[in-house]
């Protein structure tokens, strides 16, 4: 199991050290400073052995984190563990950073010795933990034994993300379905690869212990209802559609939070849960057929002799004229011997950014089944320098107020039998955001 | 307010201030001492003169300060054990507090203080909170009677709480389960014999249940458990299968991966007719694709895995090629990961995609990356037969760039595609020849050299470029030089008359100036060929090489079905077992994967009963260039120097397998020595008592102990072909333990020193458990006689014959090869007698097919003669019939493998011939037992 945690500034400096293991000396944290921190080359693995002692990291910022043991662990779940320790670190003080872990060091001490007993992970939702390890540190004598019990029932317990007790005014849940929609084309305008990864994140205030059940039109689930339930989905937010010709999508696979019942979903495919408080990601899934790639980038790069390159994109959107895309960012990249760039475009703002290599081009909106053209002279300095520039690809950035997998929710159905509110009484709201994952043309 | 002013710099005395500040009346200040004496313990600063005055502020009823002194504690307390034991009383007052936070809190610290004397004040509180009323405290001491165990093992079983964690896995909170879990299996895995977790199908069932209601840790925990588990059969495996399977969808990749090490474990047990087989496989490939939308660092650890699964079962990912193309932001050890997959996956169907990516990718910036991407095209020529024209003319632009390392990348995996496809592609020769001025790596020179070499006929001026290599020859890396050398003695004997000083200038330079012994050895070798036979030099040195195929660099299959139970671990990661990294004794309990269909007997052929598919069909390895020895035996001569005959795949193997590891191997490096008992799976019990009989060996010389039959010495390896070391030998098979009786013979002029010995793969994994003792040199016309134990956990390849065994044997002279043949009843062990019900039921199920009748001689014994002298050799009589005259016996016997051999002999008072059927499910081995019979019964 762990045998130890650490936390180092960008120099190395050590802001937290906390060994669970005998087998593990001082020494292994100068071990991890002097070859990976310091080390010259770009770091190559995430996972490094140093004299039979191995080291996880990961980095926020520019705040390392590293786990060390000299046992055969689980390796996914150090890491799975090292980003939840930064989710927690996060949900009590904000940015990763390194005046905040100086700040809370006593607070991070005391939820590593909470959240890790031995190098062993024990419950770390947020929402349990800070029933108990609070900044003011509990004052023992002013807890009722029930409310101690209550905490460590909840702490041990088979829902260990929601405590009992909940209660508010009026009872209103949000629903976002936010994808990131992922591209890799040929120049010539084949898909080489594309996908879309969603999730699904839900902000509830429901009072009691409500049970939830929630509804999308998962092409296995529609196809084993039939027809008939159409009428389900009266009690949606009527979103914008990119499509309504379609019914139903084809989940490749998705993931869920441990409060959905994942025996259920095996055998039923119906997905219910007992929400926690605030907001979490209820699921993420993946799709892969039938993606609607909201643009289409179309490069057209000229050499002209070794001194100059010619360079036009048109970008074409492919969606409802009525729909309104945002925040568009095209970054062309440019070879690293630029000396100077001429651009001119249609619509929006184009300019060579020589720190990035790249010319960004922005355009604040841009409604569906559009398109917009930029091009550039790109003069560059003749060098002798026998590698070919590696051209990277044409990515691009934008916001979309649909979803490009096609995924609609069709219900989310609220039952507390124990209070008096019911399914009609919730407040229900839904929202579609598709955003540009790694959406790139090569060129 | 905010602590980070703690951190500040110190000026000196601090520690006295510190000290008054410790000792302050008012509590804010008492706590703020304690802040800062954190603070400097943190950055590394010794503040452990501070230890009375830290616990003095133990007692308080401020939680945050008591939490402070404890971390203290926890730091100091081993190097301070006297003050230590001021602040038992404080732990064991709060271990009865009403708050359950605290009394967890004090069993938790209390674990971590790692002081003798504390221990023991430990152990009642430590009872009280195992059955106290809060599951809080309950799983917090399950955790602590791990600590515990590993401060001292013998306390922890002498108090009973090992009985005691074992109840808490009926406990009716499934957190306090899982640490239950956690804490029983860290501590068996120091004991590996214990059966500590003692898992049966119901325990099994209280570990599923509270799997679907705990936390992701303990979901990790208990399935991580599961996975050491063998079902009874395939049955239990798939009901298992079917509760585990929904974990895949759990948003912790941790989660998700310890449930593939399950399923893949427990498929090994499920026929692949089943339907269920297949529902399972594709359920698998959508959950490992999740996982590459993971954060970099978890998709490190998944696509290692991935990289294992695809070469265990490749149907799982085989149409998911797309999801492993490189991103361009990836982060390079990402990359480099799914460039490797890529390659494991690459087919006819999808190469015009893959290679298309991999030219892209050999255009990236850095230089690894590049390297591998070129690397990959010449792989995917191998591997694709179809792609291999299209591989090398993309190799041929790329040479083109003139970018230094890809130039040299191409030019070594061109001389791989070379040895593929012979006579095919060499009209690139000229392309590649324009390069050589520019190749400055080793391997580069040594794959251009090499290919002067073998195509010194149509180069014309390949004489040229080779002398221009030799002029620098001592600055030369050993692989270059080796290659040059074979390269000059090719020529020679392709164009004799022009080279010839050539030749003789390489010989020279290799076996006078040299101080290299391969180079020398080689050196002489070729110059000993050249001066006594030409014509044989020139059938030796150019003779046809065996074409290379499939992949390079697949693992092992042992290691990859070892790998496979450790899926989402460290050892995954690094793609090596365990032993290979952690210290001590703990984890390093050989796993193996469980035999396929468990339900009736595991009697499968050799070849298919360790590994499944894969490892019967052992790819052809392409030798690394570093590999010295196998280089010049697979390259340039033919057949080894001594040895059988053998088909030349085999000699391949063969060669680089028993040098593989370089001559320290068969000194007894750790890679080499077989592992302790505790590593033979459970079905080999009968190599369990090897230990003990080389006591008895010591003691007695040669047991007499119910041993199985011995043949005399034979002379394996006469001594005109061992440079005068005669060996003769036999094998012996006592109390479960087989060894190999030596008798070396010096009869050479010099003293022989240094011996050891190794054996290649074997149908049965016949390995040496001890390194080769020769205590004292071997003088001249001496003899020594050596019992050498084996066992038979080594790796397993099948041989022609299947009781063939290749042995090297080395002394200070040289190295030596022969090969002889085992007599297999010295694999029958001694648990090999089936009860009667169990045989009729195995004898109807094996098919008529595979019954054997032979016939045995001459012998004049009778029935109860016959089965006694049988079942000296483990050979059992199960039942006795007599029918019309006749004696039938019914008899059974077990493989070291496993395999169950079933047969029946029939006698006849009158007549001294005897009618052996033999039925087996891998009916190779009947000739052999019949062979076994014979020499059991006629001697």
């Amino acid at each position: 199991m762990i045998g130890g945690l650490f936390i180092y500034n960008h120099k190395g400096e050590v802001l937290i050290s906390r060994v669970y293991r005998d087998d593990i000396g001082r020494n292994a944290v100068d071990a991890f400073r002097v070859n990976v921190i310091h080390a010259r080359q770009q770091v190559r693995s995430p996972v490094t052995n140093i004299a039979r002692t191995s080291f996880f990291h990961v980095k926020r910022s520019n705040i390392w984190l590293a786990a060390v043991t000299k046992q055969n662990v689980n390796a996914a779940m150090v890491f799975e563990f090292l980003y939840k320790m930064c989710d927690v670190m996060a949900a009590y003080f904000g940015k990763i950073s390194e005046e905040n872990i100086k700040n809370n060091f006593v607070l991070i001490y005391e939820l590593l010795d909470e959240i890790l007993d031995f190098g062993y992970p024990q419950n770390s939702e947020t929402g349990a933990l800070k029933t108990f390890i609070t900044q003011q540190g509990i004052k023992s004598q002013h807890q009722t034994k029930e409310e101690q019990s209550q905490i460590t029932s909840q702490v041990t317990g088979q829902i260990g993300w929601r405590r009992e007790g909940i209660k508010y005014r009026r009872n209103e849940l949000f629903l976002d379905v936010l994808e990131s929609v992922n591209l890799l084309m040929s120049p010539q305008g084949q898909v080489l690869s594309a996908h879309v990864s969603g999730r699904v994140v839900m902000k509830s205030y429901l009072s009691g212990m409500p049970e939830c059940k929630f509804g999308m039109n998962d092409k296995i689930v529609i196809e084993k209802q039939g027809k008939g339930t159409a009428d389900e989905t009266s009690k949606r937010r009527p979103s914008a559609p990119a499509r309504s010709g379609k019914q139903s999508i084809a989940i490749d696979d998705c993931t869920f939070h441990q409060c959905v019942r994942l025996s259920k979903f095996d055998s039923e495919r119906s997905i219910s849960f007992i929400p926690p408080d605030g907001e979490f990601e209820l699921m993420r899934y993946r799709t892969t057929k039938d993606i609607i790639l909201p643009f289409r980038v179309i490069p057209l790069v000229r050499e002209v002799g070794r001194t100059k390159l010619e360079v036009k994109v048109v970008i074409k959107s492919n969606f409802k004229p009525s729909l309104l895309a945002q925040k568009i960012e095209v970054r062309i990249p440019t070879p690293l011997n630029t000396s100077g760039v001429q651009v001119i475009c249609m619509k929006g703002k184009a300019k060579y950014k020589a720190s990035e290599n790249a010319i960004v081009w922005k355009i604040k909106r841009m409604a569906g089944m559009k398109e917009s053209q930029i091009s550039a002279e790109i003069e560059l300095l003749p060098t002798n320098d026998k590698k070919k520039w590696a051209r990277p690809p044409i990515s691009m950035n934008f916001e979309v107020p649909f979803a490009p997998s096609g995924l609609k929710v069709r219900y989310l159905k609220v039952f507390e039998p124990k209070l008096n509110y019911s399914d009609h009484d919730v407040i229900k709201w839904v929202r579609y955001i598709g955003r540009s994952g790694i959406y790139e043309t090569r060129c | 307010m905010t602590d980070s002013k703690y951190f500040t710099t110190t000026k000196k005395g601090e520690i006295f201030e510190l000290k008054a500040e410790l000792n302050s009346d008012k509590k804010e200040k008492k706590k703020e001492a304690v802040k800062k004496v954190i603070a400097s313990m943190t950055v590394g600063k010794d503040v452990s003169a501070l230890f009375p005055d830290v616990v003095n502020c133990m007692q308080t009823d401020n939680l945050e300060l008591k939490k402070l002194v404890y971390l203290y504690l926890m730091n100091y307390a081993k190097s301070q054990p006297d003050m230590a034991i001021m602040a038992v009383n404080t732990f064991v007052k709060d271990c009865e507090d009403p708050n359950p936070l605290i009394r967890a809190l004090a069993v938790r610290t209390m674990g971590c203080i790692r002081v003798d004397k504390i221990t023991e004040y430990l152990c009642e509180p430590l009872r009280k909170c195992l059955k106290d009323e809060d599951p809080y405290v309950r799983k917090t001491a399950a955790v602590c009677v791990a600590k515990l165990h590993d401060i001292n093992a013998q306390l922890v079983e002498d108090q009973g709480f090992l009985d005691t964690l074992k109840d808490l896995i009926s406990d009716s909170n499934p957190m306090v389960v899982a640490n239950a879990v956690a804490a029983l299996s860290e501590i068996a895995e120091s004991h590996p014999s214990s059966n500590l977790l003692d898992l049966n199908p119901q325990s099994i069932n209280k570990l599923l249940t509270a799997l679907n209601e705990c936390t992701e840790w303990g979901q990790i925990f208990i399935l991580d458990c599961l996975a050491n588990y063998t079902p009874k059969d395939d049955r239990e495996a798939q009901s298992i299968c079917e509760r585990v399977t929904p974990r895949l969808s759990h948003a912790n990749s941790a989660v998700v991966l310890s449930a593939v090490k399950v399923l893949m474990k427990f498929m090994e047990m499920l026929s692949k007719d089943l339907d269920y087989y297949g529902t399972l496989l594709k359920k698998l490939a959508p959950p490992l694709v999740t996982l590459l939308s993971a954060e970099p660092e978890l998709q490190y650890v998944a696509l290692r895995n991935i990289n294992l699964i695809v070469q265990k079962r490749p149907e799982i990912l085989k149409h998911e090629m797309k999801v492993f193309f490189v991103k361009y932001n990836d982060p390079i050890y990402v990359k480099l990961e799914k460039l490797d997959i890529m390659i494991r996956l690459a087919s006819q169907a999808n190469i015009a995609q893959v290679l298309a990516e991999l030219k892209e990718y050999a255009t990236e910036v850095d230089v690894d990356f590049v390297r591998k991407a070129v690397r990959a095209i010449g792989r995917c020529a191998i591997k694709v037969e179809q792609s291999a024209e299209r591989c090398v003319s993309t190799l041929l632009d790329l040479i083109q760039t003139k970018v230094n390392y890809v130039v040299q990348e191409a030019i070594v995996v061109i001389k791989d595609i070379f040895r593929k496809y012979p006579n095919k592609y060499e009209s690139v020769i000229a392309t590649l020849c324009e390069n050589l001025d520019s190749l400055d790596e080793p391997e580069a020179r040594a794959a251009m050299i090499w290919i002067v070499g073998e195509y010194a006929e149509r180069i014309d001026n390949a004489d040229e470029l080779l002398e221009s290599f030799l002029e620098g020859f001592h600055d030369e890396s050993t692989q270059v030089q080796l290659q040059l050398l074979t390269a000059i003695v090719k020529l020679f004997l392709k164009k004799p008359t022009e080279t010839q000083e050539l030749v003789q200038q390489v010989l020279s330079l290799a076996t006078q100036d040299s101080d290299n012994p391969d180079l020398r050895d080689r050196g002489y070798i070729y110059w000993r060929l050249l001066s006594t036979d030409p014509v044989a030099a020139k059938e030796v040195v150019l003779a046809e090489k065996p074409l290379i195929s499939e992949e390079t660099d697949l693992i092992e299959p042992t290691l990859l079905d070892e790998l496979i139970c450790y899926i989402g671990t460290l050892a995954s990661v690094y793609h090596k077992p365990p032993s290979a990294f952690v210290e001590g004794g703990r984890g390093v309990v050989h796993k193996s994967l469980p035999p396929r269909t468990a339900s009736s007997e595991s009697t499968e052929s050799p070849e298919t009963a360790p590994a499944g598919a894969p490892s019967s069909e052992q790819p052809d390895v392409i030798p690394t260039q570093g590999d010295l020895l196998g280089d010049l035996l697979n390259l340039d001569l033919g057949p080894p120097v001594s040895g059988p005959p053998l088909a030349t795949s085999s000699v391949q193997m063969g060669a680089v397998d028993l040098l593989g590891g370089g001559l320290d191997s068969l000194i007894g490096g750790p890679n080499f020595v077989a592992p302790p008992a505790a590593a033979v799976p459970a079905n080999l019990g009968a190599s369990m008592g090897s230990g003990l009989s080389d006591l008895f060996d010591l003691t007695s010389g040669v047991g007499t102990l119910s041993g199985s039959y011995v043949a005399p010495k034979a002379v394996w390896l006469p001594a005109m072909k061992a440079k005068g070391l005669e060996i003769s030998g036999t094998f012996t098979r006592q109390v479960g333990s087989i060894s190999m009786d030596l008798q070396l013979t010096n009869k050479a002029l010099q003293v022989m020193t240094d011996f050891a010995i190794q054996f290649n793969r074997n149908s049965f994994g016949l390995a040496p458990a001890a390194p080769l003792q020769v205590h004292a040199p071997l003088s001249p016309n001496q003899t020594v006689e050596i019992s050498l134990p084996l066992n038979t956990v080594g790796s397993v390849m099948k041989m022609e014959p299947l009781n063939n065994l290749q042995v090297a044997v080395k002394n200070n002279i040289d190295v030596f090869y022969f090969s002889t043949l085992y007599p297999l009843h010295i694999l029958f062990v001694e648990d090999g007698k089936m009860d009667r019900q169990m045989f009729l039921a195995t004898w109807k199920d094996i098919p008529n097919e595979n019954e054997a009748q032979f016939q045995i001689r001459d012998c004049p014994l009778n029935a109860e003669a016959v089965s006694s002298r049988l079942q000296s050799s483990n050979i059992f009589t199960v039942a006795k019939r007599n029918v019309e005259g006749q004696d039938m016996l019914y008899q059974s016997l077990k493989l070291t493998n496993g395999i169950w051999v079933l047969a029946e002999l029939r006698i006849q008072p009158s007549n001294p011939s005897f009618t052996l059927s033999l039925k087996c499910r891998a009916p190779e081995v009947s000739q052999h037992v019949y062979q076994a019979y014979e020499t059991i019964l006629k001697n």
